[in-house]
């Protein structure tokens, strides 16, 4: 259990933690841009913003290479875009149209990108942990050095898959790192009133996986943490537990008001932006308020043009729905 | 040609395929030991730990692991130990297995195969005897394989391992000991392609996995009586062979279909269903089918024989199809 260390002015890598912040406004303009092509009705299918939990997709996927493959969950824009998705074929994916990432076939919650290692968002709440799981079995069996990271909610943790995977990955010693986004919430549920024991963190510790837990709001400290788990997991160490305390701003999906939760601690919250305590790291490390006003509108105007782009996209054509099915009994040939 | 056991056969085309194809393992419960069975028996001694996976009794973990080493460019042999328990992993099979390749847009392909022995065998009751085969022929995405003897276990085995989509391969627990003769050299038997057992000119019978026996000896009764009944073994269900099928149909104007699985939603209503939609007017009797009746498979041989298809009830069946009852 250790608390990430907070921005010191000594080793504190400025043009990293730039980079760092453009992706997260980049996160944050893609969502805020699918949720207001949502109330278009342009963006069709539940989208789950990821908004102020940045700093988690920005910190661990910093940390990946292109080669690493990483797994996520129904809240996965963020992650996504982080291991390097292209937002313009992202966000045509959540208009379903044509030059989408998964061709207009996947959505929001099946969005993956084979192409910079990201094998999936899921629909099914700890289904991406197993299959995780297996990818860092299949590495390891390759004798590759490549890694796998594996992000899901803290309600996941409440699966039997949880289990059978954090088991799993210690037996036979993978190279994956298990990271919990706790939000606190598994929908419209507090997840600890619903959670025995310690939670996350301790579970996986009983299975003899070392776990470190973070505040996942503080990029500089999630990066850290990020880093150490995933040194140790390429070095051949095994699985490793991280777990990042967050909360997000929006519902669950786009259109949940989010009565269930008292104004005052979404208040609290809003104080803690993830995106604003970078920016004052940054301040204090001399970067100028103009920057950072620039590397924000520079982000938010990009995203529009996206926006724009996706909306006067064609829609994929019908016979799609036909391919990619399977080889051997192939709908185009016969679907009855 | 040289006589094998059906167990012998699946074993020896997961050997063969492990030799010919590095990316071949396979993961399951106690193959270290060989499997529940036996059918792996020796193979982690040839192929090692890594190739022969012993894994934990984590059923959704064994089959979800499989889905990400499929992923990761290998192309794993999940042994489920008993269908039954492949009911642990409904999940990782429908939801992640059979939807990936679709749902992320033609990106990567799932290839595994999923062995799942099936069937009534030894007084197993309610929790191991099940025949589930309709469940996944109803699920786009899997192809789905029973093969009902030993030359077929390991030409319809090898050719799964080599199918880029996910299989779900039903072996049937009755037939490991049954004894057949194998080609000695490379056999593997094209998926989709039925086989007909038994040729006859006055009924089709469609049948596959253990039944195909059931419905030779049910030929043989009433072949006495003049009778020649075919019998065609699917051997693959999805995708089935329908011009085997409807051409054999052509020919008798008589279908039977006759599985071990309960009757009401199974398979076989599938096939009568489709001959009945295209050869109606080719047809001297209503199709027919004939499967369990809508019970859990008791332990007591005599509540267990009440879910079981015999050789007696095909005929009875037959008989029925061969001279149906006049409409009053
Ligand atoms: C197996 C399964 N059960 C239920 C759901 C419905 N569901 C979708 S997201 C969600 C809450 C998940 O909470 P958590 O894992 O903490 O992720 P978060 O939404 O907070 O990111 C639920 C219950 C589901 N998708 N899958
Ligand atoms: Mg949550």
């Amino acid at each position: 259990m250790t608390e990430g260390p907070g921005p010191r002015r000594d080793n504190f890598d400025r043009e990293r933690f730039l980079d760092l912040l453009a992706l997260m406004h980049r996160i944050r303009a893609f969502e805020e841009e699918a949720i207001s092509g949502q109330k278009e009705g342009l963006v069709l299918g539940a989208i789950h913003p990821s908004i102020g939990q940045e700093a988690v997709a920005a910190g661990v996927c910093g940390n990946l290479e292109t080669a690493d493959l990483m797994l996520s969950t129904h809240r996965g824009h963020g992650h996504t875009l982080a291991k390097g998705a292209d937002p313009l074929a992202m966000m045509r994916e959540l208009y379903g149209r044509q030059g989408g990432t998964c061709g207009g076939k996947g959505g929001s919650m099946h969005i993956a990108d084979f192409g910079v290692g990201m094998l999936g968002a899921n629909g099914v709440v700890g289904a991406n942990i197993p299959i995780a799981t297996g990818a860092a079995h299949a590495l390891k069996l390759q004798g590759s050095r490549q890694i796998v990271t594996c992000i899901f909610g803290d309600g996941a943790v409440n699966r039997g898959p949880f289990m059978e995977g954090l088991n799993w990955a210690r037996v036979f010693d993978l190279p994956v790192l298990f990271v919990c986004e706790d939000n606190n919430f598994s929908a419209t549920t507090r997840t600890r009133d619903m959670t025995g024991g310690a939670g996350a963190g301790a579970r996986a510790e009983s299975l003899g996986i070392e776990a470190t837990e973070v505040d996942g709001n503080d990029l500089v400290a999630v990066d850290a943490a990020a880093r150490a788990a995933i040194d140790a997991v390429r070095a051949g160490k095994g699985p490793r537990f991280l777990t990042c305390h967050t909360y997000r701003m929006t519902g669950h999906t786009s259109v949940d008001p989010a009565a269930y939760r008292p104004a005052t601690e979404v208040e609290e919250w809003r104080g803690n932006d993830p995106i604003a305590r970078i920016e004052v790291a940054l301040r204090m490390a001399g970067v100028e308020d103009a920057q950072l006003a620039s590397l924000h509108r520079d982000e938010a105007d990009a995203m529009a043009q996206i926006a724009r782009s996706a909306r006067e996209t064609d829609w994929p054509e019908a016979a799609g729905a036909f391919t990619d099915v399977q080889d051997m009994g192939d709908p185009r040939e016969r679907a009855f | 040609m040289a006589k094998s056991t059906y167990l012998e056969a699946g074993r020896r085309a997961v050997m063969e395929e492990m030799q010919r194809d590095d990316a071949v393992w396979a993961l399951g419960e106690d193959l270290g030991r060989g499997g529940v069975f036996g059918q792996y028996k020796g193979l982690q001694e040839m192929f090692g730990a890594g190739r022969i996976a012993d894994t934990p009794i984590s059923e959704a973990c064994i089959m979800g692991a499989a889905v990400g080493a499929a992923m990761t460019g290998t192309r794993p042999i999940v042994e489920m130990r008993f269908s039954d328990f492949a009911l642990c992993a409904v999940d990782e099979l429908v939801n992640q297995a059979a939807k990936a390749r679709f749902m992320f847009g033609g990106q990567m392909r799932v290839p595994l195969v999923v062995r799942e022995p099936v069937g009534m065998w030894r007084s197993s009751a309610a929790q191991h005897s099940q025949s589930l085969e309709s469940w996944y022929t109803h699920i786009p995405g899997l192809v789905v394989v029973a093969p009902a003897t030993a030359a077929d276990n390991l030409g319809l085995l090898k050719a799964s391992i080599r199918c880029d989509d996910p299989v779900v391969y039903m072996e049937h627990k009755n037939l490991w000991s049954m004894e057949g003769e194998v080609p000695e050299g490379e056999h593997v038997v094209p998926l989709g392609k039925a086989a007909i057992a038994r040729e006859g000119r006055d009924v089709t019978i469609v049948t596959w996995s253990g039944m195909r026996h059931g419905c030779i000896t049910a030929a043989e009764t009433l072949e006495g009586e003049g009778i020649e009944a075919e019998v065609i073994d699917l051997r693959t269900l999805w995708p089935w062979d329908r011009e085997t099928v409807f051409a054999s149909v052509e020919k008798t104007g008589r279908l039977l279909v006759v599985h071990e699985a309960v009757a009401v939603s199974g398979f076989g209503a599938e096939i009568a269903a489709s001959v009945a939609e295209a050869l109606h007017f080719r047809l001297k009797a209503p199709v027919a089918r004939l499967g369990a009746p809508r019970i859990p498979i008791a332990y007591a041989p005599t509540m267990e024989d009440e879910a079981r298809v015999t050789p007696d009830k095909i005929v009875a069946a037959l008989r029925r199809t061969m001279q149906p009852e006049p409409v009053s």
